[in-house]
């Protein structure tokens, strides 16, 4: 699985430069930022080429990070091709907390998903490219 | 033996005795010295010389905080200046200062009644004293650091502020009892945390005195666990004393009053009325042996009560109980009173949350919104928002069972309220004054 960045942030002016101007201060080059927004705070969620370094530079400049552990797999790129993933899923009868697509290795897209770790061998086996940590960036 | 135990052991008849001497002298020399309580003793027909028993003073007027306003700086001084040592004054945040003055005599009683405290702790001459109260005019860095010198202790003038000198000193020095607010403390203890240390292992404290604000027991829980030592809890105010009116012992039920310089009465906040013992009120205090700014029946907006029958400590000093909050602190949020301390209660229920909260109060279509801002311990998975709004849902579901009235919770991020050297703000409020 990939290891996912989680970030916590106020709903507030400036927080997403601060978050944004740390990482690149670390030198950190994000493939993907996807925000989950309420009323009060958003959920920040980027895959980037340095997990461990990121959190090491957010914990240090107090923001609140954590890593989580995503399934990435690519999407074919034809018409219905998305679709063609997710009835793989369907099949499998498990939860998926939530999900969205980004821009991969080599510019291909790719669909990035909260679920168990057991889909990956399912989505393998229906012809689906799973990625690894070292497709995204060195594990 | 610890400091002064034989005041603090003795004879219940005995010390009763002192304190009805002592008391009779106070309320005359006040209408004696002082034109205030002349004119006011006198507009109630209250005679100080006919006092005979405790339920006398009970006609005596009450003396309030506006009081002590209104005769800034100097009316309620029984002394000329060249008498007085030293003067204190409260922050005057809430309005003009009140000062407080101090013979040489009122000194040495303020060090030892905090001196007491450090006996209670355990400490003696052989103790370090960290005092990282502010020093100043507000009355808790002095009164400790006087406490630590009547203790014969090594007294560390730290002040508040420079936690991570805070830090080192308590790391190098060996400092064994710490004297700081409560929020201080912890602000301490996650600081240290925070650089890689463990205060359990890398700090000697084996206690803390803390006060000047309210908090519950289990931020005292989280303390001791971080910190690994007994947190006292110790009670005083600038228009008496200063911290050392009363002081927890080690049995920590309860903070036992120097009742040779203080007389209480715990009344019905609304009638005036004495409660019996056990049961919650007003905090009233009369000094019996202060020179320079002796007080009658002072209203101290602190709820409180008097915990019945004898500590286990031996000592015969009555014991209060931990402030409730302050008459002053309460909140009145859609017509129902909320003291900040049963929202804290509430909150140390839910281990998702950090020791950090605030009340914030708002007005929205003339109706009184409270909203908590809560931070979320980082070890919370906080990458799923159901999680955090199913906190949320049962924070407000606890709070509603508790206060019966809603209040909203607000996560907020970590280090976002205001960490405090001083006293915790914990109530914000931001409604109109004509609106509360």
């Amino acid at each position: 699985m990939i290891d996912q960045l989680t970030v916590f942030l106020g709903n507030e002016e400036g927080r997403l430069t601060a978050l944004c101007r740390t990482l690149g201060d670390a030198g950190i080059q994000m493939h993907s930022l996807v925000l989950a927004d309420t009323t009060d705070y958003g959920i920040v969620r980027i895959i980037c080429d340095n997990p461990k370094g990121a959190i090491e530079a957010l914990s240090q400049a107090r923001f609140t990070a954590s890593l989580a552990k995503v399934v990435a797999v690519e999407v074919p790129h034809v018409p219905g091709g998305l679709a063609g993933v997710f009835a793989a899923l369907d099949k499998l009868g498990v939860n998926i907390e939530y999900s969205y697509c980004f821009i991969g290795a080599n510019g291909v897209a790719t669909l990035a998903l909260k679920a168990p770790e057991s889909v990956m061998g399912a989505l393998d086996e229906a012809g689906f490219k799973v990625l690894h940590p070292g497709d995204l960036y060195a594990a | 033996m610890a400091y002064q135990d034989e005041i603090t052991h003795m004879d219940r008849a005995e010390l009763e005795a002192l304190q009805l001497e002592r008391l009779k002298k106070a309320v005359v020399y006040c209408y004696e010295k002082i034109p205030f309580y002349k004119e006011n003793f006198d507009a109630v027909g209250f005679d100080p010389y006919a006092l005979e028993t405790f339920e006398d003073l009970r006609r005596a007027p009450f003396t309030t905080k506006q009081d002590m306003r209104d005769a800034y700086p100097y009316d309620l001084f029984a002394l000329p200046k060249s008498e007085v040592k030293e003067i204190h004054m409260s922050s005057g945040t809430t309005g003009v200062a009140t000062v407080s003055g101090y013979t040489e005599n009122d000194l040495k009683v303020w060090g030892d009644c905090f001196a007491r405290g450090i006996g209670y702790a355990g400490g003696d001459e052989n103790d370090i004293v960290h005092v990282c109260y502010g020093y100043g005019l507000f009355t808790g860095g002095l009164g400790a650091h006087y406490g630590g010198l009547n203790a014969g202790a090594m007294t560390i003038p730290m002040s508040a502020g420079n936690t991570k000198r805070q830090i080192k000193v308590l790391q190098s020095m060996g400092s064994s009892i710490i004297c700081c607010t409560p929020s201080y403390a912890m602000y301490i203890a996650d600081t240290a945390i925070e650089m890689g240390l463990d205060p359990k292992k890398d700090f000697h404290l084996k206690a803390g005195i803390h006060g000047a604000e309210a908090w519950s027991n289990q931020f005292r829980a989280n303390l001791e666990e971080k910190l690994d030592y007994k947190a006292l809890d110790v009670y005083g105010l600038t228009e008496v004393m200063g911290p050392g009116v009363a002081i927890e012992c080690m049995e920590q039920t309860g903070l036992h009053v120097a009742e040779d310089h203080f007389w209480i009465e715990i009344l019905d906040p609304e009638t005036h009325e004495p409660v019996p013992d056990g049961e919650w009120g007003e905090l009233v205090i009369t000094t019996l042996t202060k020179e320079a700014t002796p007080v009658i029946r002072y209203r101290t907006k602190d709820i409180t009560r008097i915990i019945p029958g004898e500590c286990a400590c031996g000592r015969t000093h009555r014991r209060i109980d931990r402030l409730h909050g302050r008459t002053d602190d309460m909140m009145i949020i859609r017509g129902v009173n909320v003291f900040p301390r049963q929202i804290e209660n509430v909150c140390t229920g839910f281990e998702e949350i950090a020791d950090w909260y605030q009340i914030e109060l708002t007005r929205e279509n003339s109706l009184d919104v409270a909203t908590l801002k809560i931070e979320i311990n980082p070890d919370f998975p906080m990458d799923e928002i159901r999680k955090i709004e199913d906190l949320q849902r049962r924070l407000e579901q606890a709070l509603k069972d508790e206060l019966a009235t809603k209040i909203k919770v607000k996560v907020v991020e970590p280090y976002t309220i205001t960490r405090s050297e001083g006293k915790a703000v914990r109530i914000v409020d931001l409604r109109s004054e004509e609106e509360k």
